[in-house]
């Protein structure tokens, strides 16, 4: 007796869980991993996921084996050329002391380290899990972008809810007139043909008689084309765009100067990157303007942006004043709603802070949605942080977050955000 | 597609793709064909299951349930990568050794594929469980679903009560000590899941006390000295050591003892199929070869299910040489395979040769001689009996000798008159899981001193241990709790101690 049983629709992912079990326990590799494809990534490529390579060693399963040395013999298949008792020389590549051939290639595998794929929403819960994001929050920037449909056109074929009855009947009108057409060229000529036998015979002439009958006959034909036909259905059409159909401009605004070193840079990455993202949620075109700034401000693509070293003293107003500028030329027709983020270590010229506080409060806060500044430094706060301080009361979309580690960088959206749900 | 049989020898169709209504059709003729051929099997239970169930099933080490571990997701994703780049197809079959045996078909698979495996597996592993020996011995057919589903559950209740960070802490300690967890020469008790559900917490109970008794600290006045000195614990050296920690590691609590024991039972249950991958393997090849052979002899199958058949067949049986770039050493299916034909031949046809080397079997009959030979051996007994000159011939055999104080390697037999014996004699060993893997022993517990555990390397042919070794001494003395030294006894005589691995769980785990 034999049983056969269908399971091919049971539960998938019945390994789900040791899937997630393997990812808890190599978190911090998997941590790393996502460190170094964000240092290498655009700060707009976030909706793929990432490969991760973890050195081999560190989720080897130690068991108790023999190794290589001491004596081994062991039986080989395909002898083409050996005798008893021959001599060969020990085949190179298994590294001394090998203890045979079949040893020495299996010993030799395993060694690359172990590549696996996260998925896209896998790799977000990394890079959100270091920035502290509540879920909430999560859940709202990792989900798919959401569609709304909408009317585009006409078509052949669809549900009978959607039938638009004036194209639908236009069409049969048009179908019965071109079907007719032959018939109806041909009663014309009968009826004319009647008409001008009237006028010399009678009513009941057999030839009337049969012009009649012939005209009836068409007539028949032509009622008997279909009045509306599947053929002629016309449909509305509806098709899915993105939500959002806005668009958006944010400015980065990075201090390149000596001071910054490179995990600086990398925090103020993170920075720019939640804040790309949660404008994706809310636009569906963005563009991003680069400034980098040290003594002298200049607007540079995203390579130069992160990866170029510049050194020297720090002059903020410079790079405000670029932003102002190309705000001003580019961005201020009305289409763009205009974000400005800013990064920096604070450590500015002391004469200059008071005239950023007064660029940033008359010609740029009046004409964007939000601007957010964030200093990373270790201490305390320096002068650039004192004066933007007096901004944060007078206007409402001015955010300041100083930042130590990585999860101190989301209170700075909190309130962006919180606005957008209401 | 009409495929109503009027007569029995009208072909079966066999379009590319199966159905359920095929899958039973051909079931039914290779069980009636198995049935005249005598194989004695459980009856039969096909699942029929998606390619990703399949890196499921293989993950978790074939097994229908089994608990949740790191390590399963981890050798998922490695199965998910090599399948999904091409790099390997994946196996057409699992099959468990279960009552009903379980056999797995994956839907990707053609009818002639399901054909194949349905005799391989369904008839031809499933009666080698049956009817081999270490099979009965080690093994509980009836019971291991069930057993499995009890470790899984009672895991699960483990990681709710004491997190799963310390359950998986346990669990891969146990997983390194999982290959020197099994008795190699003392019959396991049978598994039974009522019995085992009523009985585990009896024995929490009495182990506990048991391993209080042992590590008593209280001053027991009537325990005159020199008798203490002249204790030794284990009286005897023991080779079990997942067993001897599960009974004596003196901090472990009772639900650790219990995982312990399901991790030993677990690998156990593998235990014989690790020593009869030749036999197991050649056998169900052998059967899937004959069964499908006679229905075409039968005319039941169309040629063109005869070109697949042995397409397949014969990428399964293919042999390389060692000079060949893709020589994994020998392939259990191919020299299986061989010996079992070659023992069918030798009863039905015997030479001069045969009737001087295998005088029992020569001439007698083959279906006797086959169903001896698969209930009574294991691989290192079945080649030392049955490998025959002829095999030795026909796959060109040699043996090299590679002794790490010589320069250069030796041939020290090969396929003739003077190396049969020999040749059969090193492959026997080669196959032999005792020489294969290393001989540890559990050696001495310092019960009066500082409780730690010494493990002694009885060194074979000055073969050492693996890097991993000390590794594993960690995971050893986290379950123990004490420091742990491993020694290696080499063959002249001489002990000294490889790794040591001091812990004192008392001070850092315990809080």
């Amino acid at each position: 007796m034999v049983r056969i049983i269908d399971r091919r629709f049971d539960s998938r992912n019945k390994s789900a869980v040791n899937r997630q079990r393997f990812m808890r326990r190599f978190k911090g590799q998997i941590r790393e991993a996502v460190a170094d494809a964000i240092a290498g990534r655009s700060i707009k490529d976030l909706d793929n996921g990432e490969s991760v390579s973890i050195p081999s060693k560190d989720l080897s399963e130690p068991q108790f084996h023999h190794g290589r040395g001491g004596i081994w013999e062991t039986v080989f298949t395909g002898n083409d050329q050996f005798s008893s008792g021959d001599q060969i020389n020990r085949p190179q590549g298994g590294g001394g002391g090998g203890s045979g051939k079949g040893k020495a290639s299996k010993d030799g595998e395993g060694e690359d380290d172990f590549v696996f794929n996260l998925s896209r929403e896998e790799f977000l819960d990394v890079f959100f899990d270091d920035l502290a994001l509540p879920n909430l929050v999560k859940t709202q920037l990792a989900r798919i972008q959401e569609y709304k449909s909408q009317r585009a056109g006409f078509t052949n074929d669809g549900t009978p809810a959607n039938i638009n009855v004036v194209r639908s009947l236009r069409g049969a009108l048009g179908r019965r007139l071109a079907l007719a057409s032959p018939y109806q060229g041909r009663l014309r000529e009968l009826q004319k043909q009647i008409e001008e036998l009237l006028e010399t015979r009678p009513e009941d002439d057999p030839e009337i008689i049969r012009l009649k009958d012939e005209i009836g006959i068409l007539r028949a034909k032509i009622e008997a084309i279909p009045f509306i036909d599947s053929f002629d259905l016309r449909y509305n059409n509806r098709i899915k765009i993105p939500k959002p159909t806005t668009q958006a401009v944010m400015f980065c605004i990075m201090d390149v100067s000596g001071s910054m070193d490179e995990e600086k840079k990398a925090t103020a990455k993170r920075f720019f990157m939640l804040l790309y993202l949660f404008l994706t949620r809310t636009y569906e075109h963005i563009e991003v303007v680069f400034i980098r700034h040290h003594t002298v401000a200049k607007e540079v693509n995203e390579e130069d942006f992160f990866h170029s070293r510049e050194s020297g003293g720090t002059v903020v107003s410079s790079a405000i004043e670029l932003m102002k500028d190309i705000l001003h030329q580019r961005y201020l027709n009305g289409a763009w709603n205009v974000y400005g983020a800013q990064a920096s270590d604070g450590d500015n010229w002391e004469n200059d802070s008071p005239h950023c506080r007064e660029l940033l409060s008359d010609a740029i806060l009046p004409f964007v949605q939000y601007f957010a500044y964030i200093e990373i430094t270790p201490g305390e706060p320096q002068n650039l942080w004192r004066e933007y301080e007096k901004l944060v009361g007078a206007h409402a979309n001015f955010a300041m977050q100083h930042i130590e580690g990585l999860p101190d960088i989301y209170p700075v959206f909190r309130e962006l955000f919180k606005k957008k749900l209401a | 597609m009409s495929a109503k049989r009027q007569k029995r020898k009208q072909p079966l169709p066999a379009p590319g793709e199966w159905t359920f209504e095929l899958i039973e059709a051909y079931h039914a003729e290779i069980d009636r064909v198995a049935r005249e051929y005598g194989l004695d099997t459980y009856p039969n239970q096909i699942e029929l299951i998606t390619s990703e169930q399949m890196m499921d099933a293989y993950s978790s080490v074939g097994m229908p349930v089994n608990y949740h571990h790191w390590s399963f997701g981890k050798s998922f994703l490695q199965t998910e990568k090599g399948y999904r780049r091409g790099q390997m197809g994946l196996a057409y079959e699992i099959v468990i050794n279960s009552n009903p045996c379980i056999a797995y078909l994956m839907e990707e698979n053609t009818m002639t594929m399901q054909a194949l495996v349905i005799a391989h597996a369904a008839y031809g592993h499933n009666s080698f469980f049956k009817g081999n020996y270490l099979f009965r011995q080690w093994t509980n057919a009836d019971a291991i679903v069930d057993y499995l589903l009890f470790a899984r559950n009672y895991l699960s209740e483990c990681e709710e009560r004491y997190g799963e960070e310390e359950v998986e802490l346990l669990l891969d300690s146990c997983h390194a000590l999982m290959n020197v967890g099994v008795d190699r020469y003392k019959r396991p008790a049978k598994l039974s899941l009522t019995k085992e559900l009523t009985r585990q917490r009896e024995r929490a109970e009495y182990l506990q006390s048991q391993v209080n008794d042992l590590w008593r600290t209280l001053p027991a006045q009537q325990i005159k000295t020199q008798t203490v000195e002249a204790r030794r614990f284990p009286p005897e050296p023991q080779e079990n050591l997942l067993y001897f920690i599960e009974k004596n590691a003196p901090l472990l609590e009772p639900w650790q003892r219990e995982v312990v024991r399901i991790v030993r039972k677990v690998g156990q249950y593998f235990f014989p199929q690790r020593q009869t991958q030749v036999m197991n393997e050649g056998w169900a090849t052998y059967w899937h070869y004959t069964l499908i052979n006679t229905l075409y002899d039968e005319g039941l199958l169309t040629d063109s299910f005869m070109m697949e058949f042995l397409h397949s067949h014969t990428n399964v049986v293919y042999q390389p040489g060692y000079n060949e770039p893709w020589y994994r050493g020998l392939n259990p299916y191919a020299l299986g395979f061989a010996m079992w034909q070659d023992i069918r031949r030798i009863c039905e046809h015997p030479t001069d040769e045969d009737r001087y080397w295998f005088p029992d079997i020569a001439g007698s009959d083959w279906r006797d001689t086959f169903d001896f030979a698969m209930r009574n051996f294991k691989d290192e007994s079945f080649i030392a009996q049955f490998l025959s000159p002829k095999i030795m011939r026909d796959f060109r055999l040699f043996a090299i000798l590679d002794d790490d104080k010589e320069t250069k390697l030796k041939v020290s037999a090969i396929h003739d008159e003077a190396g049969y014996r020999r040749v059969r004699e090193i492959m026997s060993d080669n196959y032999n899981l005792g020489s294969r893997e290393p001989n540890l022993q559990v050696w001495n517990v310092d019960l009066r001193g500082d409780r730690s555990l010494t493990l002694r390397h009885q060194a074979y042919l000055r073969r050492p241990l693996n890097g991993d070794a000390d590794e594993v001494i960690k995971h050893v003395a986290r379950l123990w709790g004490f420091a742990v030294k491993m020694e290696v006894a080499h063959e002249d005589g001489r002990v000294e101690v490889l790794h040591e691995c001091h812990q004192d769980r008392r001070k850092t785990d315990k809080n």
